[in-house]
């Protein structure tokens, strides 16, 4: 029971509540005004007709007595007078002595008025029953005479009663139900609220797998539920991403520092001294250049997936850049057997990373190189470079031996390489490269079979395009170039 | 120390006698040199080790270096205005190496400075050239790049847009005609040739190595995995190279290569 209460009024001390709490009240404030309104007006209407009525009667039984005088206006009233009617009168003379009507005497609430009013009069039925309300008007007949007509409103006034009664049950129906309402609202809110606050802080305890639940129904809370997962799937990658890079330094930094090492050590064991020493020193700078080069490799990585490079934007035209870069890579695909045929479409205007796209082609062209060595001379590398649905795709394909469809998505990821490559030079950061230059571009790398070969699709998204007008390069740039 | 008071004297004397003089021990240098101009170099580095490397190396080509160990020491020192080359690390105690550059230009200082900086990313460039570095280099670095590029910035001062004809023996390059002939006779080059060409007869005499090759004729900044600049020299060879008795395009062992017409 206590639990019970405690969870009530955690639910009452809400955000949620407080705000349903004020509709409720904002609410029955308007509909008290507007039934008050509706009452009153049906009891101005009510009484209105009432009015008419004792003034159609009073006008009629002052033209009897102009007629017919004190007996023909006695007898009248007499003859309206029915005990128990709901028409009253009391007619009586000079004296103040009743004369005729249903009425024993002028009543006090009126004695004083010359308008009428209303008043409680004892029905004539017996003392027994109760009084009951009725208003009444004095008919001018002269001196000496005193007339007043009245109709019996009691049922009237049940009926305002009635309505009454009704409108205030409602509004308490109505206050009860707001209430609950809101502490049902709240409850609910708390709970998703305590749903996410649970995973909160279990993520923060450290368990980064963790998920706000989501019920489905495509709310705002959905929303924001699959915002903040959204939000965590991005920092759990970005913390894998840097514990894959811790592992990978420890692995596979430490493999080739080694190497290093060993060359070092083997110079100084060498027998034959000042040559050996000479070679193993050349050997160990070249081992440190491709430590070097592994490790730049890898912070650019990092880097890219940390967010967008502002300061480096530029814009130039895609199609001239694939071109270029194919251009620089010709004579080596030529002295390596391959022929180099490259393909772009024009008005490709993009404001984008040239270095890091340019780095993304080079990677690409050099792969295919790499991996059509051994394979039937003259086989083509194509370079092509044109706009397709999602954005702007650039696709490097050769005729080597290819990527099992399984390894594909495989081979994205930061140093894996594939038994049959291993022998081939490489950092095995290239296309984890390439795929984080596409993701800071909003895109994606896709590996294809290119029958027989590989097709490498770097895909940029239709964000890094600008109008087709060109325009003078900024002084920004011109210094970029410098 | 002796360096610093001859600096004071010189201070003393007069801005317009200091350029005189630095002039004028310039040509002498040159005189001397040849070549290989010896340059004067200030290094603000505040690793002790890298410092005193770079200065024992540069001496041992012919170059004179001076070690500052902080950004405001670095800055009290160039404001001198006595030398060719600055070298600056980016980041230094009490004044980090972009402001040192900011504040030299400020005061109209146009000597050529190589920014040294262990942030190597694509943004760390473009704002070091920016604050007014004329070339960047990323740590670790090799000596032979670092050489490289301090004589060819150090060769800027001589204002290389005027001259419209390079020539090495008897290999001319017109930049008016876009003509290149050697012996009088005609060689016809593909643009990106003709450009390597330029950017080799610009320095002639000097290394040039692969990346700044890669990073002036192609405006890369990347790394091309594979030696793709050996295939383009070797091309260009062939063409001014190989029909003649007397070699001119040479490469420099572990550095790049080089065009002069005499011994490496």
């Amino acid at each position: 029971m206590t639990a019970l209460f405690e969870r009530l009024a955690t639910a009452a001390s809400t955000t949620a509540f407080r705000l349903s709490a004020a509709a409720v009240i904002a609410f029955l404030l308007a509909a008290a005004a507007i039934s008050g309104f509706l009452f009153w007006q049906t009891n101005s209407v009510l009484t209105d007709q009432v009015l008419g009525q004792l003034r159609a009667e009073s006008q009629l039984l002052k033209a009897e007595n102009a007629g017919g005088g004190p007996a023909a206006i006695a007898s009248a009233v007499m003859a309206l007078s029915r005990p128990d009617g709901a028409g009253l009168y009391f007619l009586a003379d000079e004296r103040g002595i009743k004369i005729a009507g249903n009425l024993n005497r002028v009543p006090p609430e009126l004695a004083a008025s010359a308008q009428g009013g209303v008043f409680r009069y004892q029905p004539q039925r017996g003392a027994a029953s109760p009084e009951r309300l009725a208003v009444a008007i004095p008919v001018d007949l002269g001196p000496g005479q005193t007339l007043l007509v009245g109709r019996d409103i009691e049922e009237q006034r049940a009926f305002a009663d009635t309505m009454k009664r009704t409108f205030l049950l409602g509004f308490g129906a109505l206050s009860l139900l707001g209430l609950l309402g809101g502490l049902a609202v709240s409850r609910l809110i708390l709970n998703r609220m305590e749903a996410i606050t649970a995973t909160s802080q279990s993520i923060m305890a450290g368990d980064l797998s963790r998920r706000i639940p989501v019920q489905g129904g495509g709310g705002e809370l959905d929303g924001l539920a699959q915002n903040l997962n959204g939000m965590l799937d991005r920092i759990e990658g970005l913390m894998c991403g840097l514990r894959e890079v811790s592992d990978n330094i420890a692995h596979d930094l430490k493999t080739p520092l080694n190497r290093l090492r060993n060359s070092a050590e083997e110079a100084l064991r060498d027998a034959r001294g000042g040559e050996a020493y000479r070679e193993g020193l050349e050997r160990t700078i070249e081992k440190a250049d491709e430590l070097i080069k592994t490790f730049n490799a890898l912070l650019l990585i990092a880097r890219l997936e940390a967010g967008p490079l502002e300061e480096s934007l530029e814009r130039f035209d895609l199609g001239a850049l694939v071109q270029d870069v194919t251009e620089l890579y010709t004579p080596a695909a030529e002295e390596a057997g391959y022929a180099l045929a490259v393909e772009t479409s024009d008005g490709m205007q993009v404001r984008a990373n040239r270095q890091l796209i340019g780095q993304a082609i080079a990677n690409l062209i050099d792969n295919a190189i790499k991996y059509s060595r051994g394979q039937s001379a003259g086989g083509a590398i194509s370079v092509r470079a044109a706009r397709d649905g999602a954005g702007v795709a650039i696709s490097v394909g050769d005729r080597g031996p290819g990527i099992p469809a399984a390894d594909r998505q495989r081979v994205l990821r930061r140093f894996v390489r594939l038994e049959e490559s291993r022998t081939q030079p490489g950092t095995g950061l290239g296309l984890s490269l390439v795929a984080a230059v596409a993701r800071l571009h909003h895109g994606e790398v896709r590996l294809e079979d290119n029958e027989p070969g590989l097709r490498v699709i770097l895909v940029l998204s239709n964000r890094v395009l600008v109008d087709a007008v060109p325009q003078e390069r900024d002084g920004r740039l011109a210094l970029a170039a410098q | 120390m002796s360096l610093c008071s001859s600096r004071w004297r010189l201070r003393e004397t007069g801005a317009a006698a200091s350029t005189f003089v630095r002039q004028a021990a310039k040509e002498m240098r040159e005189l001397r040199q040849g070549w290989a101009v010896a340059m004067r170099v200030l290094v603000i580095e505040d690793d002790r080790e890298t410092a005193q490397f770079l200065q024992k190396s540069l001496k041992e080509n012919g170059h004179t270096a001076d070690l500052a160990g902080d950004g405001e020491a670095g800055l009290a020192l160039a404001g001198e205005g006595a030398y060719d080359v600055l070298i600056v690390d980016r980041m230094l105690p009490r004044l980090d190496g972009l402001s040192v550059i900011k504040s030299l230009r400020a005061d109209g200082n146009r000597t050529p400075v190589l920014i040294l900086s262990a942030l190597g990313e694509v943004d760390d460039r473009v704002k070091g050239l920016r604050a007014g570095g004329d070339d960047y280099l990323t740590k670790p670095y090799a000596y032979s790049e670092l050489l490289a590029r301090v004589e060819a910035l150090g060769r800027r001062t001589v204002p290389e847009e005027q001259q419209t004809r390079y020539a090495v023996g008897d290999l001319v390059l017109d930049r008016l005609s876009h003509r290149v002939t050697r012996g009088g006779e005609h060689i016809l080059l593909q643009p990106r040739e003709y450009r390597l060409l330029e950017y080799l007869m610009q320095h002639a005499g000097q290394v040039v190595t692969r990346t700044m090759l890669l990073e002036h004729v192609w405006d890369y900044h990347f790394d091309p995995q594979t030696n793709v600049i050996d295939v383009h020299v070797s091309r260009l060879r062939a063409k001014i190279d190989k029909s003649f008795d007397k070699p001119l395009l040479h490469t420099v062992r572990g550095a790049g290569y080089t065009i002069r017409d005499g011994p490496v």
